[in-house]
């Protein structure tokens, strides 16, 4: 049984050591205004130190571009994805068919990740993209146990799946908070706020993280999601990826979560009764852990949703 | 290198008149709505199927339905295209080819879709449907419409985040047909991008689920020690994340010298009396910059006809100026129209000036009216009597899609409606 690689979005070229010695395979980093809802902002040196860094303990770094890119971003993308493919990257991830275009005139040949996030939803849309130069789809988030072990049975790229940490529900490109102090002519210095601030839906008694970027205003789900104690059915199925987002978490958290993760995979390609007894366990630890203001659920892998 | 690639305008008899006259494009919930639409004056209208289209909730159209509309608008000089817009689940994509050739052989002239696997479906199985980009793919910069150009793609529908001034670079760059949205309610996220309705009530929104969870109300909190919620707003001032309609009334001749391709209403919802009053306002527009654009001048009316079907404030989105909070709406997220559709004009006799009508709204002897049509200029006038369709007279026209019997002085036509002041 192939070994999934854990990924890890890390909040900062600190965390990268400490991460990898925790059990991470790879990273995704980057900087806002080339990726979405990062959970650290990395310049472009910090960009070079981490792929140092990572490389050293032979461990991977993609790096996103996942934006939503306007005309005046075109130049801009292409510049970027040099400076990425010469820094040593070993993926890039990407949304926008800008990049497939930018990465056809630089004629280079970075390996691509698919992550459109909200649009990975079947699994002939992901074989499209690789036929286009992915290789690899990072599903979306909104998908079931079934969907997605159905998209790996039928996939021709990697698949990557998120199993642990925060998603977003909702981006626009306005300043939502920022106009929503100035309709209630108070100020507030929203940049600052990132983290602190969140909509209440009284209805469902959930607080929506809500933060606003030179990207817009995004607002993320009510609960963490952790499945540390279902992984055995997508390891078999051969999920090639885990992904624990890192978002709005300190890196002490990270490194636990990453600890307690990286012994659950191994478990299940390696000794699964061994898993069996001890998932419940791990589960519980996280939660031990977990932010008072972040309940744990299972995402949508055991929810059904009609339309 | 700057091309434009295909000419708006040219100098005939010493004068300018624009010879690339842009598509009017209108939303048919139903056969219906498809007709009013290209009977006010649409040149293609989009209707939805009954699975892959994004609105579960409209009444949508059977194959049979479709292949109806498909004849009717042939017969007027009009198009019909399909929404096939859906983000596809392993689930659909059974039954899609099948639905593609029927769509193919219905005759429908291309399909509004964003998700490639019915893209390239599309391709391999129903060829002669033309392919359009959905704004559900969030099309904002030149090289991704280069992209979907290079893919064989006819026509990208642009993300409603985009500027005059990018649509204006991106037809200069790129030889493809530009559809924008230029009317009605739009999201407010980017499209495809929310998937509010799949936590909250766990439908998908982007397979036509939406239940427009950006409209409701909530509190915004503070939490800086993970323990305690601070409230931010009061019962008063709730957050929410509603935008105002999008109307670019104003802004058509920019439009129609942008070179673009398309101008597209929203609403497959919307009554039949929205659909008229907005076709026919965009359509007199269009026609009367297209025939003279150097001695156009903008008429206030336009605004105030539009204003008879609107339910909520309208903005001008990200067209001129970036969208801040005069943009949004808060506490009320939609008002009464100021006009209610009252009824639809079925006859006229122009020697006993009597008009059967089919009642669409409560009205009365005394009630000032006011009539609007394609053939007409709007007027007003006070009904009079009102007679049954037995001849017998009644005080009022109180049963939906009743006929009765009315003096009109001045001639009206089939299909014309009859609105009054609420």
């Amino acid at each position: 049984m192939n070994k999934p690689e854990l990924l890890l979005t890390p909040t900062s070229v600190d965390d990268i050591i400490p991460l990898s010695e925790a059990g991470a395979d790879s990273f995704v980093i980057g900087e806002e205004r080339f990726g979405l809802r990062l959970a650290g902002e990395f310049s472009k040196e910090d960009v070079k130190k981490a792929i140092q860094l990572a490389h050293s303990k032979n461990k991977k770094v993609y790096v996103a571009m996942t934006g939503l890119f306007h005309n005046d971003k075109v130049d801009e993308v292409e510049q970027y994805l040099k400076f990425v493919h010469e820094a040593g990257a070993d993926a890039v991830l990407f949304g926008d068919p800008a990049i497939i275009m930018a990465r056809k005139t630089l004629g280079i040949d970075i390996p691509l990740h698919w992550d459109p996030h909200t649009l990975a939803t079947n699994w002939y849309t992901c074989n499209y993209w690789g036929k286009k130069g992915a290789k690899r789809a990072v599903l979306s988030k909104e998908l079931s146990m079934d969907e997605i072990i159905e998209i790996k049975e039928n996939a021709e790229v990697e698949v990557e799946v998120q199993i642990h940490g925060m998603t977003c529900m909702f981006q626009s490109r306005r300043p939502l908070v920022h106009n929503y102090f100035e309709y209630q002519g108070k100020k507030l210095k929203v940049e600052e706020e990132k983290g602190k601030l969140y909509l209440f839906d009284p209805d469902r008694d959930n607080y929506y993280p809500v933060f606003e970027d030179s990207n817009g205003t995004h607002i993320m789900s009510p609960n963490d999601m952790c499945i540390i104690d279902e992984l055995q059915e997508l390891v078999e199925a051969g999920i090639d990826c885990f992904k624990i987002d890192g978002i709005l978490k300190s890196p002490e958290y990270l490194i636990e979560v990453t600890k307690l993760y990286r012994k659950a995979i191994d478990l299940c390609v390696t000794d699964v009764d061994e898993y069996e007894d001890i998932a419940d366990e791990l589960l519980e630890r996280i939660e031990e852990i977990q932010p008072e203001s972040r309940p744990l659920d299972t995402g949508f892998f055991f929810k059904e949703t009609v339309y | 290198m700057v091309e434009v690639f295909d000419r708006i305008s040219e100098i005939r008899d010493g004068k300018r008149v624009i010879v690339k006259k842009p598509e009017l494009l209108a939303p048919a919930g139903n056969l219906e709505k498809l007709k009013i639409a290209i009977h006010y004056g649409a040149d293609a209208v989009y209707l939805g199927g009954e699975e892959y289209s994004l609105r579960a909730n409209a009444d949508n159209f059977t194959i049979d339905e479709i292949r109806e509309g498909v004849e009717f608008a042939k017969k007027h000089g009009a198009k019909v295209y399909g929404t096939t817009n859906i983000i596809a689940h392993n689930e659909n994509i059974d039954g899609l080819e099948e639905y593609l050739k029927a769509l193919e052989d219905a005759g429908v002239t291309g399909i509004i879709v964003a998700d490639p696997l019915i893209i390239e479906t599309c391709k391999r199985v129903a060829p002669k449907l033309e392919r359009h980009l959905s704004t559900q793919q969030s099309l904002s910069n030149w090289k991704a419409a280069q992209y979907w150009k290079e893919e064989g793609l006819e026509r990208v529908v642009l993300a409603r985040e985009t500027s005059a001034e990018e649509i204006r670079e991106i037809k200069e760059k790129v030889d493809i047909e530009v559809e924008i949205f230029v009317h009605g309610a739009m999201c407010i996220a980017y499209s495809g991008r929310c998937v509010l309705s799949n936590h909250m009530t766990a439908r998908d929104s982007n397979r036509g689920g939406c239940c427009h969870s950006c409209r409701w109300n909530y509190d915004m909190f503070q939490n800086t020690d993970d323990k305690n919620f601070i409230p931010l707003s009061t019962e008063n001032t709730p957050f929410t994340m509603s935008s105002k309609d999008m109307n670019l009334i104003k802004h058509v001749p920019e439009i129609i010298e942008l070179g673009v391709d398309s101008l597209k209403i929203e609403g497959r919802m919307k009554s039949i009396h929205y659909i008229a009053t907005v076709v026919s306002v965009y359509r007199k527009v269009i026609d009367a910059y297209c025939a003279d654009p150097e001695n156009f001048v903008f008429k206030d009316e336009w605004l105030t006809e539009l204003a008879k079907c609107a339910n909520r404030d309208t903005a001008e989105g990200f067209f001129k100026e970036f969208p801040g909070v005069n943009e949004q709406l808060f506490k009320n997220h939609s008002h009464k129209t100021s006009h209610e559709f009252a009824g639809m004009v079925l006859d006229y006799d122009e020697e006993s000036k009597m008009v059967t009508l089919q009642q669409r709204n409560y009205f009365k002897p005394g009630d000032e009216v006011e009539f609007f049509g394609p053939e007409i200029e709007n007027f007003t006038m006070v009904v009079d009597k009102i007679f049954d369709e037995k001849g017998n007279e009644i005080d009022a026209a109180r049963h939906p899609l009743q006929i009765v019997k009315f003096r009109v002085d001045q001639p009206v036509y089939r299909y014309n409606m009859m609105r009054k002041e609420n």
